[in-house]
């Protein structure tokens, strides 16, 4: 039964090449021009390749390192350093994360009374990080000589966020503005003024504590 | 003869690799009368150059709502995306430069925010993520840092956040969740130890979709705190910050 069968599917397999033989023999006299399957004779210059709305370069992250100067209240002004990232939502708003340190100095009681000191080293250590809303005041144009023109923008911030300083976690509200002035479409100089506000019990009673910032930086559109 | 034919090739094959490379960016044909350049990304930079009809021009890169375009003849300036709209592909196809809308929103997978407000009389701030499983419910995983007169705390949680009418603008949201609170009392003010709880909470909240990937944020909620003494803390939290889908 089984022999039988593979016969059958043998004869159908063969008689089918074949006629595909006869068939494919039959083809090639009747085509009268000389069958050339080589590629056509005009190429198009460059494949043009696909492109869509999707594949442009979208730029609206700015990432900032900065340096300058902060004033913790009472303790005096040190360098301050860090870094920030900001999302420019429009043209008009953006959101921005910031993180910076410094170091408070000795209070003038503490230099006074000689050897008395009210933070330990490590307590003398500040921390902030922060979220904030910015706005784009002032955009405009700075002209520098009669050949060069750069974008610019003077802008308004304010946000909440943390304040680690002697051995403590202060909810801190900053307020400030800043001046933003592009080198490139992708580089941009920064100058900023900032106050972190936020209240503090360590000379005794609680009291509100401004502490200002003024810092230069540098950022990058990506 | 034939080293002066393979430089030939060669430098043929260099300047349609550079033509390439150009072909790069994407490139748009105005289709109305003309189309308008400005200096800077913003809507009151000065107009200093125009493309007529027809004229292509590549687009190099996108900020907000402005695109950085090249002329043929290499002026170099930005273009609002409502302008940018009305301009066709090289095929003759409408251009499309959708941006993030309300639909979205409704659709969004990822969301991101921070919050801040109060907790039982402390500042809070959190930070949070969220993943959307279908378009009714979503996990959000979220830190938040509590700043008390007597002491800190440090907040984890993991809660479900259902929303009923994902399609509106104001769109309401309820959320059940459980985590851990790490309490850091004020040494200098309160003779206790650190200690760490567990937390559960219940809240209702609303989104507002505001524009683009943003949207505003305000919630409540009830908390208990699973203390080692016999009666539970039982405490009122309310946030309200600003969020970023995608």
């Amino acid at each position: 039964m089984e022999s039988r069968l593979r016969i059958f599917l043998l004869k159908t397999i063969s008689a089918l090449i074949l006629t595909g033989l006869v068939s494919g023999c039959s083809l090639i006299p009747v085509n009268d021009e000389p069958y050339d399957d080589s590629e056509p004779v005009i190429q198009p210059a460059l494949e043009r390749r696909t492109i869509t709305e999707a594949d442009i370069d979208s730029e609206d992250f700015e990432a900032t390192a900065f340096v300058g100067v902060m004033s913790i209240e009472d303790f005096g002004s040190n360098v301050v350093y860090g870094a920030r990232l900001a999302y420019h939502i429009t043209e008009d708003f953006f959101t921005e994360a910031s993180i910076g340190r410094t170091e408070a100095d000795e209070t003038s009681f503490e230099t006074l009374s000689g050897g008395a000191q009210i933070l330990s080293d490590s307590q003398r250590e500040l921390t902030y990080y922060n979220i904030s809303l910015g706005y784009n005041l002032l955009p405009g144009e700075a002209f520098i000589g009669k050949g060069h023109a750069y974008n610019s923008a003077l802008y308004v911030i304010a946000g909440v966020g943390n304040t680690e300083f002697a051995d403590d976690s202060h909810f801190t509200v900053n307020v400030g503005a800043g001046y933003r002035f592009l080198l490139t479409d992708w580089i941009a100089l920064h100058v900023d003024f900032r106050d972190h506000i936020f209240k503090s019990d360590l000379l005794g009673n609680d009291k509100t504590t401004h502490n200002l910032e003024a810092t230069g930086g540098i950022s990058f559109f990506f | 003869m034939w080293l002066l034919a393979a430089v030939s090739i060669l430098l043929q094959l260099l300047v349609a690799a550079s033509v390439q490379a150009d072909d790069a960016y994407y490139r748009v044909v105005v289709a109305e009368p003309y189309m308008e350049i400005h200096t800077g990304a913003g809507r009151g930079y000065p107009v200093f150059h125009v493309v007529e009809r027809g004229n292509e021009v590549e687009v190099i890169k996108r900020r907000t709502d402005w695109f950085l375009v090249r002329t043929s003849r290499g002026k170099e300036g930005w273009v609002n995306r409502q302008e940018m709209e009305l301009t066709l592909t090289p095929g003759g196809e409408k251009t499309m430069f959708a941006d993030a809308a309300i639909g979205d929103f409704s659709r969004r997978r990822w969301e991101g925010g921070v919050l801040a407000g109060d907790f039982d009389g402390a500042d809070i701030i959190t930070v949070y993520g969220a993943y959307a499983m279908t378009q009714n419910f979503s996990a959000e995983l979220s830190v938040s840092q509590v700043f008390g007169d007597f002491s800190d705390a440090i907040i984890g949680r993991i809660s479900l956040v259902a929303q009923p009418f994902p399609e509106w603008r104001l769109s309401p949201f309820f959320s059940l969740g459980g985590g851990l609170i790490y309490t850091d009392p004020n040494v200098t003010l309160v003779d206790e130890s650190d200690r760490t709880d567990q937390i559960a909470s219940a809240g209702v909240g609303v989104r507002m979709y505001l524009a683009r990937r943003f949207i505003l944020r305000a919630e409540y909620k009830n908390n208990v705190i699973f203390q080692d003494k016999n009666d539970n803390q039982e405490i009122d939290e309310w946030k309200a910050g600003f969020a970023f889908f995608f």
